[in-house]
C-alpha cells in the first residue's frame, strides 16, 4: 500500500506556501514531477564526490563515474523489462528520443509509397517529427482517429494498417484525454503488416509498470523529469536488433570506435547513440528515481492514482458546467482535463492559482487533437504518488469559487463562451463522460 | 486578478457587434489558447475613428481588453491611437499581468494596429 503521508516528507517543495500565503496544491504532474531528497541527493553527493568525465578512463573518479553512469543505463533496463543496459539510450529528453528514431530511421530509410501511422491524440512531440519526415521523404502519414469517447479505436486502425505501413508511433497514454491505449495489440498488429513500433511512453511510464519484453515494441521513449528524475535526460528503448541495424544520430566523441582522415566506425551500444559528454549527474538522479519507485512499487502506484481519478470523477461530477474530457475512470490514467462553461481555460487556471491550485491550461501540445474535439483549451489536473484526495477537494473548490467569481448562473452574454463567433467547425464532439 | 470593472467588461462587453460597411474589417487570433478578436471600424475624413466594433471569444482579460481599449478609441484621430502601447493596456485594465495573460491583453490592440496598417496601406495606394 502507498502510504502517501510517509511519501510526502520526502518532497521538500510540497511544504511551501506560495506568495499569496496559500500551501501549493500541484496538480501538474503530467507537465513535470517534484523530486524526493533521495534523488537530490544522489546528484549532489555525485558533484561533491565523484564528479568525472567517463569512459576509458584510468583515473579512480573517472572509474567510479563510469560505474555510475554504466549502472543507471541497467537500473532503467531493469525498470522497464528491457533484455539489457546496450537497449537502453539515454537522451535530453523523450522529445529527443522521438526525433532520434525519426532521424536514424524515418528520414534515412522511408520513401514514398511508405506509411507511418500515428493516432489522433499524440502530443506535437510525436507528432510534427513525422509531419517533417513525411514531407522530407515522401511517404504517407495516416492518422487513426479516436472512438467517440475519447479512445483509441482499433477498428480504424486496423483499416488503416497495410504492407506499406512501415512505421507505428502512439502514445501509450494521452496527456490530455488519460486513455490507455492498449500497446500490446496495436504492436502484435503493426509487426503482422512487418511494420516497426515506436511507444511514445512519457505519460505511462511514470504512472504504471512498464515491461517491454510482455508489450513487445521496438522502440519506447520517455523522460526523467516525468518520474521523479531531474530535467535534461531522457531514455530511448530500443530492442538490441534494431538499435545495431541504425544509423548514429548525432556525431562526434564516444559514439565512435575509430577515427581515421577518411572515416569513422561506431562504438557498441549504446554509446553509438550517445554522443559528447553524456548526462552524467542527471543519469544518477534518474537511477536514484528508479530506485526510489521500484522501492514504492509501480502496482501501489497505479492503484493510488486510479483511486485519485474515481475521487476526482465524482467531486467534479458534482460541480454544474464541469465537463471532463475523455473516457471514463476505467481507461484512464491519473489525470483530468476540464472545460468549464462560461469560463475560458487561462481564466480558470488564473483564478486556481489564487486558490495555490497549480494546474495547467492551453492545448497541452496537442493542438490537432483539440481542432479535432472543438475545443480551444482545457485546465487539467494531473496526479503523482504524493497527490491526496484532499488535494482534489482543493481543486473543485477552487472550481466552485471561479463559478462564483464569474457569477455563473446569473445569465448574461459572459455566460456562453463562443459568442460572436461561430463555433471551430468540424470534428466529433467527445460524449461527457459516464 | 478579476477585479470587478474586468468581469463587467467581460460580462457586457462595449462595442460589441459588427459594423456594417466598415473602413477596416481586420481579426487575428492566438491558436495556442483559442483567443479570437475582429475589429471593424470606420474611419471618416478627418482620420478620426467615427464608429468600432469588436466580437470575438476567448478569455476574460482578451475580451474586456477589447471592451475597454474600443471604449478608449472611439472618436480619436489615428495619429493618437498609434501611439498606444502595451503598458498602456496594462494601465487600463488596472491589474498586475503576468506574462503569460499579457499575451491575451495585447491581442485587441494587435488587431488594431494591423487594422490601420492595412488602412493606410489602401489610402495611400489611392
Amino acid at each position: 500500500m502507498l502510504d502517501v503521508a510517509r511519501v510526502r516528507k520526502d518532497f521538500p517543495i510540497l511544504e511551501r506556501k506560495l506568495a499569496n500565503g496559500k500551501p501549493l496544491v500541484y496538480l501538474d504532474n503530467a507537465a513535470t514531477t517534484q523530486k524526493p531528497a533521495q534523488v537530490l541527493d544522489a546528484m549532489d553527493r555525485y558533484y561533491r564526490e565523484t564528479n568525472s568525465n567517463v569512459h576509458r578512463s584510468i583515473h579512480e573518479l573517472g572509474e567510479r563515474a563510469t560505474e555510475m553512469y554504466v549502472q543507471a543505463h541497467e537500473k532503467v533496463a531493469a525498470f522497464i523489462g528491457a533484455r539489457s543496459m546496450e537497449e537502453v539510450v539515454f537522451t535530453k529528453n523523450c522529445t529527443e528520443a522521438l526525433n532520434l528514431v525519426a532521424y536514424s530511421k524515418g528520414l534515412r530509410e522511408l520513401k514514398a509509397g511508405d506509411e507511418v501511422v500515428i493516432s489522433q491524440m499524440e502530443h506535437h512531440s510525436n507528432f510534427v517529427p513525422w509531419l517533417e519526415v513525411c514531407r522530407i521523404t515522401g511517404a504517407t502519414l495516416r492518422i487513426v482517429p479516436l472512438t467517440s469517447d475519447g479512445r483509441f479505436d482499433l477498428d480504424a486502425y486496423q483499416a488503416v494498417l497495410s504492407r506499406k505501413t512501415k512505421l507505428v508511433s502512439v502514445t501509450a497514454m494521452s496527456n490530455v484525454l488519460g486513455t490507455f491505449v492498449p500497446v500490446s495489440e496495436v504492436a502484435r498488429r503493426a509487426h503482422e503488416v512487418g511494420a516497426k513500433v515506436l511507444i511514445d511512453g512519457a505519460q505511462s511510464v511514470p504512472h504504471s509498470r512498464t515491461d517491454v519484453q510482455a508489450t513487445g515494441e521496438d522502440f519506447m521513449a520517455f523522460s526523467a523529469h516525468k518520474m521523479l528524475g531531474p530535467t535534461g535526460i531522457g531514455v530511448l528503448y530500443g530492442k538490441k536488433e534494431e538499435l545495431l541495424a541504425m544509423e548514429p544520430f548525432l556525431f562526434g566523441g564516444e559514439m565512435i570506435g575509430r577515427v581515421t582522415n577518411e572515416g569513422a566506425t561506431w562504438n557498441d551500444l549504446p554509446w553509438k547513440f550517445e554522443a559528447g559528454t553524456p548526462v552524467i549527474a542527471e543519469a544518477v538522479g534518474l537511477g536514484a528515481a528508479v530506485d526510489y519507485l521500484t522501492d514504492v512499487g509501480m502496482e501501489n502506484l497505479e492503484l493510488h492514482e486510479h483511486r485519485l481519478v474515481e475521487h476526482a470523477f465524482q467531486v467534479l461530477g458534482k460541480i454544474p458546467g464541469v465537463r471532463i474530457i475523455g473516457p471514463g475512470p476505467g481507461h484512464r490514467g491519473g489525470l483530468v482535463a476540464v472545460e468549464m462553461e462560461g469560463v475560458h481555460a487561462h481564466d480558470l487556471a488564473s483564478i486556481l492559482n489564487d486558490q495555490g491550485v497549480a494546474v495547467r491550461a492551453g492545448h497541452h501540445c496537442a493542438q490537432p487533437l483539440m481542432t479535432v474535439l472543438g475545443i480551444a483549451s482545457t485546465a487539467r489536473a494531473s496526479f503523482y504518488l504524493y497527490t491526496t484526495p484532499q488535494e482534489i477537494d482543493a481543486f473543485g473548490a477552487a472550481l466552485e469559487k471561479a463559478r462564483e467569481v464569474f457569477r455563473l448562473g446569473e445569465g448574461g452574454p459572459g455566460d456562453t463562451p463562443g459568442r460572436g463567433f461561430p463555433r471551430s467547425s468540424a470534428g466529433a464532439h467527445l460524449e461527457d463522460a459516464p | 486578478m478579476y477585479r470587478e470593472h474586468i468581469l463587467d467588461h467581460y460580462k457586457h462587453p462595449r462595442n460589441f457587434g459588427v459594423l456594417k460597411d466598415p473602413t477596416v474589417d481586420h481579426e487575428a487570433n492566438n491558436p495556442l489558447c483559442g483567443d479570437a478578436i475582429r475589429m471593424t471600424f470606420l474611419v471618416d475624413d478627418m482620420h478620426k475613428v467615427k464608429d468600432v466594433k469588436f466580437s470575438g471569444r476567448g478569455c476574460a482579460i482578451s475580451q474586456a481588453s477589447a471592451s475597454l481599449l474600443t471604449t478608449r478609441i472611439k472618436g480619436q484621430p489615428l495619429e493618437e491611437i498609434k501611439k498606444l502601447e502595451r503598458d498602456d493596456i496594462v494601465k487600463m485594465l488596472g491589474i498586475p499581468i503576468s506574462p503569460v495573460r499579457l499575451k491575451c491583453a495585447l491581442l485587441s490592440l494587435a488587431v488594431l494596429r494591423e487594422g490601420i496598417e492595412i488602412y493606410e496601406k489602401k489610402f495611400r495606394s489611392e
